[in-house]
């Protein structure tokens, strides 16, 4: 591998001095999907830490003139009917009809009435992500009562664009703190097992074997069934992703011993030992630089599979409960077929899940790659 | 052969124990015992409350007793008399309930396993066969999104589609009309039109990360030298793809059945729910959701066994295919 393959623009002798993290880099930033996903990643998190900012209305308003709102689309150009026109963002407001023998309500538009969306509307006073006092919003409606509806209501008439932007804190959240739970316990376990093989070598093993071979999702059901469902929501959100990462350490476990288990006999470390250095100062002081990479690639990867069994769980009413707000139990809604062939938008958290995911696994994809130094480089 | 089979069988007993060790654990999860609980709501409902019976039950489970007593009597039940206890909410002896319903499970668990492997193994081959074709393109992409897509959004979509499009009902997996008859040709017939649907859905995933896999496998092997020596031989381009590198990559993909099979469990309990097949899934729900839990331990129980027995047969097929296995 020649330098220039890495990148044409850096002189070699720039390569030559780059630290471990510059090079895991260049290499990264040449994967194009995996810098893409990278943005939308971060795109999120940004959204789930700034929600309040993001959401125009209370995500748990109900409105009952607003059951089932269809979504609104935005039109940019606002034309007078003079035939004179200007940039002012709107949606055409829909009006609700009762038809009287069935008294089936049916939304059409209403074409003299318009909500325009505004930048920045002041707000009363809220504190954003619990602390920062703020009194504006990213948009809202220009009428103090008016409300629009970007993808839809509910069937209280709850404003879903703001529920799924509500919903983005607690999923994107719970992936990451169960992640980093699975990994507290996958390091130690995976990294002893690794470091010091014998007895507790053998036993993680079979233990980290045996939880593989049984199924996740009845486990974690019979689990999260025994949380009783009067509980304070913070608390059950913490209890739920103990039980994910209960069984979601085991994948990290297996990557963290199989890189300790490779690297023990290294000369690197075996000189570090035999300079007398303590066993916790060879793990953390030698061995941990040249591991870090490879973990934060398989944290990446175990981020999405926490994020999909959260929404699995919630979505069959034993995760997270109402008035909680994520993809999971927005999803609950659309779970009966009566609801959905009624309000296709209810669908739309789902959409978000299969963008996360992705996301994600292609950033972990591209990670992976970067971070091992002995990849082939591909075509 | 026969040695490692053994070895391979023993080697699960420990693993059938701890299995049923948690299903026990997770029966005795929720706060306080099942019997109070039920007296409890027997009397919500206003109803008389047999306290004779209550006693004879509470000695039945041996429930005053410590954890592995009561373990124990709940585990040798099962083996020496198939008795999982009684289910609370239906007042009825728990295997008498779950017996048709595990076997459903199976034939969905198996029949979607078959599916994978029948889909994920000729398209594997295909994309790693023509890297970079617009082909394999497009079957990575559909791959990447049935890794990203839970599949109970797919069986929500497709149940949408079937109303909404079609105005059939693609939940359940018979007809009305087979629903309570008598076992017949007809009825399988129909039942496995029923089984389409789950199949692909349940599939989904694991199909596409099998693929992922095989092509991975298959791309390490295809420029090794022994490959452009039997091309130099003269093989046929076919015989040389099916005779050498693809019998190689084979290797991974079958130690992966293994986790598939879990993993197809597992899937197909979210699945089951929304399209309310009669497998055991949505019942073990409807009992953990009403704590009714020796029947939804039994159902978990019965659960991790059959997907240890899945383990099991991928071990036992892995030692077939790859000599070095079985004399490790």
């Amino acid at each position: 591998m020649t330098d220039s393959t890495i990148d044409p623009r850096l002189s070699s002798h720039a390569l030559d001095e780059a630290s471990q993290w510059k090079l895991i880099w260049y290499k990264f930033r040449r994967h194009r999907v995996a810098m893409v996903s990278l943005y939308v990643i971060l795109a999120f998190y940004f959204v789930a830490a700034f929600a309040e900012f993001f959401q125009p209305f209370d995500p748990n308003d109900t409105s009952r003139r607003n059951v089932y709102h269809p979504p609104q689309m935005v039109k940019f150009i606002d034309s007078q009917e003079d035939g004179s026109w200007s940039f002012r963002p709107h949606v055409q407001d829909m009006r609700l009809k009762r038809d009287p023998l069935t008294l089936k309500a049916s939304y059409s538009p209403d074409p003299g009435k318009k909500t325009y969306i505004k930048f920045f509307p002041k707000t009363e006073t809220y504190y954003m992500a619990g602390f920062i006092p703020m009194n504006f919003k990213l948009i809202g409606a220009e009428g103090k009562r008016d409300r629009f509806f970007l993808f839809g209501a509910d069937r209280l008439g709850r404003d879903m664009y703001s529920r799924v932007i509500a919903g983005t804190r607690i999923s994107m959240s719970i992936g990451l703190v169960g992640v980093g739970l699975s990994l507290i316990l996958g390091l130690m376990i995976g990294g002893v097992a690794g470091y010091f093989g014998g007895w507790f070598d053998t036993v993680s093993s079979r233990v980290i074997e045996l939880t593989l071979a049984i199924p996740t999702i009845p486990i974690w059901l019979g689990l999260s069934a025994a949380i009783p469902p009067t509980m304070d929501p913070l608390a059950r959100y913490f209890l739920i992703t103990v039980i994910l990462s209960l069984i979601g350490w085991t994948e990290l476990a297996r990557v963290v011993r199989g890189r300790f288990l490779a690297m023990r006999n290294e000369d690197f470390v075996v000189a570090a030992r035999l300079d007398g250095a303590k066993p916790s100062r060879v793990i953390f002081r030698h061995m941990m630089p040249s591991l870090v990479s490879h973990i934060i690639a398989s944290v990446s990867l175990a981020i999405p599979v926490m994020i999909l069994a959260e929404t699995s769980l919630s979505f069959l009413g034993l995760g997270l409960l109402p008035p909680s707000i994520s993809w999971g139990v927005l999803l609950k809604e659309a779970q009966n077929i009566r609801s959905i062939a009624q309000a296709v938008w209810l669908f739309i958290p789902g959409i978000f899940v299969v963008i996360a995911v992705l996301a994600l696994n292609f950033l972990g994809d591209g990670l992976r790659d970067a971070a091992d130094p002995y990849a082939q480089e591909s075509q | 052969m026969a040695a490692y089979i053994l070895r391979r069988v023993l080697w699960s007993v420990p693993f059938l124990f701890v299995v049923s060790l948690i299903a026990f654990a997770i029966i005795q999860a929720p706060p306080g015992d099942y019997l109070t609980t039920y007296a409890a709501r027997l009397e919500a409902a206003g109803q008389q409350v047999n306290y004779a019976r209550l006693e004879t039950l509470r000695e039945r489970f041996a429930l005053d007793d410590p954890f592995l007593i009561q373990y124990q009597k709940w585990i040798t039940n099962i083996i020496f008399h198939g008795d999982f206890g009684i289910s609370f909410e239906f007042q009825q002896p728990v295997s008498e309930l779950i017996g048709d319903r595990m076997l459903l499970s199976i034939v969905l668990a198996t029949s979607t396993l078959l599916f994978t492997w029948a889909v994920a193994l000729p398209i594997g081959i295909y994309s790693a066969v023509r890297q970079y074709t617009v082909g394999d393109y497009f079957i990575s992409i559909l791959g990447f999104l049935g890794l990203a897509t839970p599949n109970f959004l797919l069986a929500l979509a497709l149940m949408y589609y079937g109303v909404v499009y079609l105005g059939a009902d693609v939940t359940g997996l018979y007809s009305p009309e087979y629903a309570n008859a008598p076992w017949s040709w007809a009825k399988f017939v129909d039942l496995l039109k029923h089984l389409i649907i789950p199949v692909i859905i349940v599939g989904t995933a694991s199909t596409a990360s099998l693929i992922r896999i095989m092509r991975a496998n298959l791309l390490d092997e295809l420029f090794k030298p022994y490959v452009t020596t039997a091309r130099a031989k003269g093989l046929s381009e076919f015989k040389v793809l099916m005779k050498y590198p693809v019998r190689l990559a084979l290797n991974p993909f079958v130690s992966t059945i293994g986790w598939a099979f879990p993993q197809i469990i597992s899937g197909s309990t979210i699945v089951a729910v929304v399209l309310s097949l009669p497998t055991s899934d949505p019942l073990m729900l409807d009992a953990l959701l009403s704590q009714d839990m020796y029947l939804a331990g039994a159902f978990i129980l019965m659960l991790s066994v059959l997907s240890i027995i899945g383990m099991l047969v991928s071990d036992i097929l892995l030692a077939l295919v790859d000599p070095r296995i079985r004399y490790r």
